[in-house]
């Protein structure tokens, strides 16, 4: 078997994703997401402006706005029936209060939070969920930044929905991050804010899989959000940083549905990680035909040629970067030439370090077949 | 004297994790001591060890989110140095094309949305009449010389009745639980107004600059569009429309900057004048700057720069040295670090020694502040304290009478009616960054042009060919350039294809330093010194200062073993109270 046949064949079979669960199954969906936006309409509401009315303000008319309840629909992979829910949803989101903490985080999924874009009236709901702590954006520090997290954590007692930002630190007793007036550590203040939450959103491959500060040789312990916390439903959204638009479908979905996402095994919602990379890559076609940049900025680079032979991880990462973009669509990372780096895999620096090598099909290198016990929270991968 | 021990932390607003301990006076409500820690930890440099240089860049942009492409050019520059590859001019125009979009997102970010808020009390904006804002826009825009970003009443009506629609939320989010109505919050219920408004039109304009970087780099943050040797986005700078896209985006950017930050800058000046000439959070007064953003092809050490490289001491501008990477060292006396002596970045030992804090009373705990109090290091420049940043680079600049940066200071120092020394304060650090806000938005768009007559000329070379296999036996490099908060270096030793050392001293170690070893404080703890409080219960005087640097936090803590020590058998010191 030549090279490029075997390439083919292993990487060239779509992954499976359901897109289709027959109709009984969205008609006890609709029903049900419709029984809990009734309940949340009933809820005595702390914010009473009218959101079309917010919308008119800000500029955005109706026909933006089914254009966009549409699109996030289909992004949901829900059939077109719920077109009104996702409509009616988004009048009565403002009411789920978020509580967002960083641990050993770079803050780059806090800055793709204020990135929110496609289409733009995505950050304006961001804007009026009801932010209740943020770290990066609050106004109040220290001792007053302290009672509001309380004040908010006593409030929304189990009904709000907490993001983690950033790895925890394991060795050493958790001495390499504190927080807070008392020095309490990061690992002590997860499990306390984690505690009263509806649900937990794990943010960025730090926080789900242990991310850059997981990588080998893991200097302080770091680990993500799901091998700490064991009693609470966890959605991780991976990513360096995640995708804003998917930090929004699972509040989205959490306000529709009062339920978390369907999952993969690593926890991600399977709406935006159900299918890899290369299945829904521009530059496919060009994988097919056998058609790869060879080095940086020659020819096949000109003329936008497969980046496999380049180290492209797309074929083992699952994401939804081709269909959903960054930066109010402008690219990502295939379209400007550079390879997929699969950062939404656990280990992804460790397995798939030689970023600019073609990555060998191994199971090592298939992090969709790996169980969820051999994710290397504390990284075992030696250095090559 | 009586005084009180304040501890804040979590300081917010802020990238990264930082504490601040102050002692005041409580009769007089002035600091008399101040101590800045941070308490966060993740070792990139360890894990950055035994890799593939090339790799490097991809992982230590992830040391921050913020001014996330800046560590991954420098990291790629360190290699290029040490393999001896010079890029080809649309690689370098390009490179500077994205750190020009991050040094613009990164400044209009910091005031803001991280900085605003100590200076605008958004619930004062409740009280405004929006006729009055729309003439204080006017006034300011006159001041500096061009026209208001908005010059319409409605804009400001709007922004009331939504802030009011918020605020009848009864919950605040991000407002909740602020300082507002403290009396050291200066401008009147308009021009908070005009402010706040800013700060929400702000939220669309940096998602332009975002995607003024995407464009070129796929992706912000944490592009992905930059390897050793060149870029991979070819294909964006072929693309006429691409480009026209991005200069377009680039002139709307520079319509805020001129109409909307500066003026906002002029308003503060002359709302903060008393503050400004007294010199409130001075700091230590010595400025330094490596030079950055390289303006010709060549060797990058060595041709013009936009901002030019210097050192000035006690803030006076008469005279000025040049910057010599052998002067400096780091200390680590007050550090959660174990050595003894000052050590240069190449000969450095890094060997965490935690010791915690020294007690904990009433559920506070206090840092040991006789002893190491943080996870950052006390660098030093010819045995000095310095500060980096927007200040530096054009204090520095103006010291080395460089046309454009001293034009542009002295344009906003007349329209003000202040003096250079003035900018030696909080808000002249914010106002700094202003300028150089402005100095980058109207340099972009040349660069566009001379990127695209480059392209239009056939040069469509993107990339240096090297041989890797043999360059990479045993080589050794650095990047020092100019990131948005300050001089940034990272520094490579390669041996037979992997990384056998690495180390980086960013902006934020140097203004964020502990004490040192004579007990000198580092910028943010000097600036800190005599500041009053309105309320000694709101430390807003207090987060008014430390902002006015912009911290990068998880940038300053690092690890650095140039020696080759086995950094897998950390040794933590459990003699503490912990």
């Amino acid at each position: 078997m030549s090279d490029l046949e075997y390439r083919k064949k292993v990487y060239s079979s779509l992954a499976t994703i359901n897109t289709n669960k027959g109709e009984s199954y969205y008609r006890k969906l609709l029903s049900k997401c419709q029984k809990r936006i009734d309940k949340l309409k009933k809820r005595p509401a702390f914010n009473n402006e009218n959101y079309m009315q917010t919308l008119g303000e800000e500029g955005y008319n109706r026909r933006d706005f089914i254009k966009w309840v549409s699109a996030t629909t289909a992004a949901l992979m829900l059939p077109g029936s719920f077109e009104p829910l996702v409509a009616q949803t988004i009048e009565v989101i403002n009411r789920v209060p978020v509580i967002w903490v960083n641990f050993q985080d770079c803050a780059g999924n806090s800055e793709a939070l204020l990135r929110a874009d496609a289409p733009t009236v995505d950050e304006l709901i961001l804007d009026i969920i009801s932010l209740e702590f943020h770290e990066l954006l609050m106004a109040p520090s220290g001792d007053a930044a302290e009672t509001q997290l309380e004040d908010a954590m006593r409030e929304f007692k189990g009904d709000y929905l907490l993001f983690v930002e950033g790895s925890i630190p394991l060795a050493e007793n958790g001495v390499y991050g504190t927080i807070g007036a008392s020095g309490e550590t990061y690992v002590d203040h997860l499990k306390r804010v984690a505690a009263d939450a509806a649900a937990i959103v794990a943010v960025g491959t730090c926080a789900t899989f242990g991310g850059v500060p997981a990588a080998a040789p893991n200097p302080t312990g770091a680990t993500g959000v799901m091998s700490i916390i064991k009693d609470k439903p966890i959605i991780n959204i991976p990513a360096c940083p995640a995708n804003p638009a998917n930090m929004l479908g699972v509040i989205l979905m959490y306000a529709m549905s009062g339920e978390i996402p369907e999952l993969d095994a690593l926890k991600r919602p399977l709406f935006a990680f159900g299918r890899r990379i290369h299945d829904a890559c521009e530059r496919r076609v060009h994988f097919d035909a056998g058609n790869f940049v060879e080095a940086w900025g020659d020819e096949g680079a000109k003329l936008g040629y497969c980046l496999y032979k380049m180290g492209c991880k797309g074929p083992v990462t699952f994401n939804n970067c081709p269909t959903t973009k960054f930066n109010k669509g402008a690219s990502w990372p295939v379209a400007a030439g550079h390879g997929c780096i699969g950062c939404s895999e656990p280990g992804f620096f460790d397995k798939f370090q030689r970023f600019e090598a073609p990555t060998p099909y191994n199971k090592s290198n298939n992090p969709a077949a790996d169980p969820i016990s051999d994710i290397p929270f504390i990284s075992t991968v030696g250095l090559i | 004297m009586a005084t009180v021990h304040k501890v804040i932390d979590p300081i917010t607003r802020i990238e990264g994790h930082l504490r601040i301990e102050a002692v005041i006076d409580e009769g007089t409500n002035e600091i008399v001591d101040a101590y800045c820690s941070s308490t966060m930890f993740r070792g990139i440099e360890t894990i950055l060890k035994g890799r593939d240089p090339r790799d490097c860049g991809l992982i230590a942009m992830r040391i921050c989110g913020v001014c996330t492409v800046t560590h991954y050019q420098r990291s790629i520059e360190a290699v290029e140095h040490a393999f001896n590859v010079q890029i080809p001019k649309n690689a370098r125009i390009m490179r500077n094309l994205i750190q020009g979009a991050l040094f613009m997102h990164d400044h209009l970010v910091h005031y803001y949305h991280l900085h605003s808020l100590d200076w605008v009390d958004i619930i004062s904006a409740l009280d405004a009449n929006p006729a009055e804002s729309l003439k204080e826009a006017q006034k300011w825009a006159d001041v500096a010389g061009v026209s208001p970003w908005n010059s319409d009443e409605k804009v400001f009506a709007d922004m009331q009745n939504k802030l009011k629609n918020f605020v009848n939320k009864g919950r605040y989010g991000i407002f909740g639980n602020g300082y507002w109505g403290n009396a050291s919050y200066k401008l009147t219920p308009a021009q908070n107004l005009l402010a706040i408004t800013h700060y929400f039109q702000a939220l669309e304009i940096q998602k332009d600059l975002g995607q003024m970087i995407a464009i070129v780099g796929g992706k912000d943050p944490h592009p992905q569009s930059l390897v050793v040797g060149g870029i991979t986005s070819i294909r964006d700078i072929q693309d006429p429309a691409r480009m026209k896209m991005f200069k377009d985006l680039a002139i709307k950017v520079r319509g805020f900057v001129k109409g909307a930050y500066l003026t906002d800058m002029y308003m503060l000046a002359s709302a903060y004048a008393d503050e400004m000439k007294a010199g409130v959070g001075a700091g230590v007064k010595n400025f330094m700057v490596h030079g950055g953003f390289p303006l010709e092809d060549g060797n990058i050490t060595e041709v013009k720069k936009l901002f030019v490289g210097g050192v000035v001491y006690d803030g006076d501008v008469t005279r000025v040295e040049e910057f010599n990477p052998e002067m400096v060292t780091e200390d680590v006396t007050h550090a959660w670090y174990d050595s003894n002596n000052l050590e240069k970045p190449y000969d450095g030992t890094t060997i965490p020694k935690y010791t915690g804090f020294k007690e904990k009373i009433d559920n506070v705990a206090y840092l040991d502040t006789d002893n190491k109090y943080s996870w950052i290091k006390a660098p030093l420049y010819n045995d000095t304290r310095v500060e980096v940043g927007p200040l530096a680079r054009m204090v520095v600049g103006y010291a080395k009478n460089d046309n454009r940066i001293k034009g542009y200071v002295d344009n906003f120092l007349s329209r003000a009616k202040m003096e250079l020394k003035d900018l030696y304060s909080s808000a002249g650090r914010t106002i700094a960054r202003a300028i150089e806000s402005e100095i980058v938005s109207d340099v972009i768009t040349d660069w566009v042009d001379e990127l695209s007559a480059n392209i239009s000329s056939s040069d469509t070379a993107t990339w240096s060919s090297f041989s890797f296999d043999t360059l990479s036996k045993n080589a050794q490099g650095y990047g020092i350039e100019e990131a948005p908060r300050g001089t940034l270096g990272h520094w490579i030793k390669i041996e037979n294809g992997v990384v056998t050392n690495y180390q980086t001293v960013v902006p934020s170690t140097w203004n964020a330093g502990p004490r040192d070893y004579k007990g000198r404080m580092g910028a943010y703890e000097k600036s800190l010194i005599g500041l009053k409080v309105s309320n000694i219960d709101e430390p807003l005087e207090i987060l008014r200062t430390i902002h006015s640097f912009d911290p990068c936090i998880a940038c300053a803590v690092h690890i650095v073993d140039t020696k080759g020590k086995d950094l897998g058998s950390f040794k933590i010191n459990h003699n503490n109270n912990r």
